[in-house]
């Protein structure tokens, strides 16, 4: 019992020991505030990924696309697993505004409007059509036109204060958008003055997914004109991909296993066919890793992140160090004392032990709860800042980040208030075996005083 | 001198300490005997090992050579565990300058070493006993009014009396004090003297360490050492 009074009153009594709380707490702070953020952001961008991609993705990166693909997709839909198959083309074209001289390079993405709002979230993401989105590529202001959807930052500018000018009707203005069509074998199909296919699409609406290489160059068409766009229409027609979606219950390696395991019994199923070698350069994927490379650097720059935090945990250690290696010099009448009636080194351990853990444990609370109150108000403080000194942590206009993630993660919080702990007790260690190893008589001699 | 009524027994005791390239012998060859009940003072000039053999008499430290007898055990044969619990409960010690611990009141001071034997359980549950025994004690040496006050809010004489209660508290059968009036004028010094009277007539068993021929008369026996032994 006397270890608990000591090392409260210790706590209490010694003005050094509000620096060590201080420096825990601060240390906490810091880590909670950044890696909320951090991995707010980390998990908000993999979600974007994974809404758009859907759960499984069986594709090609060749431009040639791959065949048969109709055949897979019956198979498919009568598999109780899967819950949305959209068949996707995938490619670059060249777009030009009517009227202008200029040709913009953008990726083009042939959808199914139903089937790929089922397999994916994309129609979420529309802002004309979100309620209706069989009519997405059908233009308001004149149904009878071929209509495309934009990544929204093709059109639109976001603002310094993170808003879109929207407006309430779509303005009539038409693209041109120019392909190369290629054969099966991957050679330009046509040759001569018409290299290229092009067709004229009107605006129908905008996409917004939040990723920001996707809202900067992607133009979704409907899948035939796709196909048509970049020869795929032929006899035997050819898509880039299949975006599929699990049933809720399935889980995610599950799913991929078993489309996988569908897969190769469909190529084989299909070797004979005239196009069967497009079936080689298929992949069957989930949606992590079709877009690793995309969400790579993010995961690593967190990770970057945990390491540079682990050196703040390891200058706690030392602070904790130092600070208890000073109380302890102070303190070594008081070891002498409670050696003189009895007192154990053990229990000369555990009494500065739970000192550290007590300054961990308060320091932590402190930090923890303090970086919580900062994380609930974090976006109003950042509006203040924009609308007072026009400074923001993310230029929204560079950026596709909305709001700063503040939600905290309560594991990643007692991951932190754990470490922090254990930080105080590995730095008060070595001073409390010190203090522990003190030869009483030594510490009570007059010369100690 | 008759053993079978000694409660402490040193015998041959060597110490010696290395002062940089010198080693100083203190203590050679030491022979003491304690009866129960006695009051003795040891006398001898500054330096010539007074402390260190208080000390080793009270297994704060050890010898280098020879044999220390408590009630017939050899305490060299203790382990640190014993050791504990044989200062925790066997002895108690008066240092000149208190040794109070200033993050806890008078009251908390004195029954410090029975909250040092308890485990947390065991102190709540005895808790109530040890603080009227240590109300009685402080009692006994005129500070019940001083007991919430911290050791820096009170006088050398009365913090060297709370140290004494402290020395009580588990009832040991041993008090050793190590210059206790050294750190005080004389009648503040002479009023902790009639308290360690006090105590032996009650049948404490005390060793007092000093340098003062004047205070060693005080108690019932005095030995004297020199040249780092006793000279009765």
């Amino acid at each position: 019992m006397y270890k608990i009074i000591l090392a409260f009153r210790y706590l209490l009594k010694r003005r050094i020991t509000y620096f060590a709380v201080l420096a825990v707490a601060l240390s906490v702070f810091i880590v909670v505030v950044v890696m909320t953020v951090m991995t707010g952001l980390v998990n908000d961008f993999k979600q974007k990924n994974h809404d758009f991609v859907g759960d499984c993705v069986v594709g090609t990166e060749s431009l040639v696309g791959f065949a048969y693909y109709e055949d897979f997709i019956q198979k498919l839909e009568s598999e109780d697993f899967v819950e949305g198959i959209s068949p996707v083309v995938k490619s670059f074209a060249l777009k030009r505004r009517r009227g202008s001289g200029l040709d913009d390079v953008v990726e083009i993405m042939g959808i199914d409007p139903l089937m790929h709002c089922r397999a994916t979230n994309f129609g979420e993401t529309l802002y004309f059509h979100r309620n209706n989105v069989s009519e997405m590529f059908v233009p308001t202001y004149d149904p009878n036109l071929a209509g495309c959807v934009q990544g929204i930052d093709l059109l639109l500018y976001r603002s310094a204060d993170n808003n879109y000018p929207h407006e309430a009707i779509l303005d009539r203005i038409g693209y041109s958008i120019s392909c190369f069509p290629l054969t099966a074998r991957g050679a330009l199909a046509q040759v001569g003055t018409d290299i290229v296919n092009t067709r004229t699409f009107y605006n129908s609406d905008h996409s917004h997914s939040g990723l920001a290489k996707v809202d900067g160059t992607m133009v979704y068409l409907p899948l035939e004109q796709a196909q048509w766009l970049c020869g795929m229409d032929g006899s035997v027609k050819r898509i880039s991909a299949i975006h599929i979606k699990f049933k809720p219950d399935v889980k995610m390696e599950t799913g991929r296993e078993k489309i996988s395991s569908l897969w190769i019994d469909f190529k084989q199923r299909k070797a004979d066919e005239s196009q069967a070698y497009l079936l080689d350069t298929v992949t069957v994927q989930n949606w992590k890793d079709y877009k690793r490379a995309t969400i790579a650097p993010m995961e690593q720059e967190q990770t970057v992140m945990t390491v540079m935090f682990a050196f703040v945990g390891i200058t706690t250690v030392f602070i904790i160090f130092v600070v208890f290696y000073m109380i302890i010099s102070h303190k070594s009448k008081d070891i002498g004392i409670l050696k003189s009636i009895g007192v154990s080194n053990f229990n000369i351990v555990q009494l500065f032990s739970g000192f550290a853990f007590l300054v961990g444990f308060i320091g932590s609370a402190i930090g923890l709860l303090a970086g919580w109150l900062f994380l609930l108000r974090i976006n109003r403080i950042e509006n203040w800042l924009f609308e007072h000194f026009r400074f923001q942590l993310w230029d929204r206009t560079i950026y596709a980040i909305g709001d700063i993630p503040s939600q905290v993660d309560l594991k990643v919080v007692i991951i932190i208030f754990l470490s922090a702990i254990a930080a105080c007790l590995v730095g008060a260690l070595l001073p409390s075996f010190q203090a522990a190893l003190q030869e009483p008589v030594k510490t009570l001699q007059v010369g100690q005083l | 001198m008759n053993q079978n009524n000694a409660i402490l027994v040193s015998e041959g005791i060597h110490k010696s300490y290395r002062m940089g390239a010198m080693e100083v012998r203190v203590l050679k060859g030491v022979n003491l005997t304690v009866k129960k009940g006695e009051f003795i003072a040891i006398v001898g000039a500054s330096g010539s090992g007074k402390s260190t053999l208080l000390h080793i008499l009270g297994a704060l430290d050890k010898p280098d050579k020879g044999i220390v007898r408590f009630e017939k055990q050899n305490l060299s044969s203790f382990n640190s565990g014993e050791l504990n619990e044989f200062r925790n409960k066997m002895v108690g010690f008066v240092f000149q300058f208190y040794h109070l611990l200033d993050e806890l009141s008078v009251l908390e001071n004195v029954y410090l070493p029975a909250m040092a034997s308890k485990s947390v359980l065991g102190w709540l549950a005895y808790r109530g006993r040890a603080k009227k025994r240590a109300g009685e004690i402080l009692g006994e040496l005129g500070l019940s009014e001083r007991a919430g006050h911290k050791p820096y809010q009170l006088s050398g004489g009365e913090r060297q009396r709370v140290a004494i209660g402290r020395a009580l508290m588990n009832e040991p059968k041993l008090l050793l004090a190590d210059e206790p009036t050294g750190n005080l004028d004389s009648a503040t010094g002479n009023g902790i003297l009639e308290t360690l009277e006090k105590l032996n007539r009650a049948g404490q068993t005390i060793v007092m360490v000093t340098h003062d021929d004047r205070i060693a008369r005080r108690a019932g026996r005095t030995v004297t050492l020199a040249d780092g032994k006793i000279k009765d």
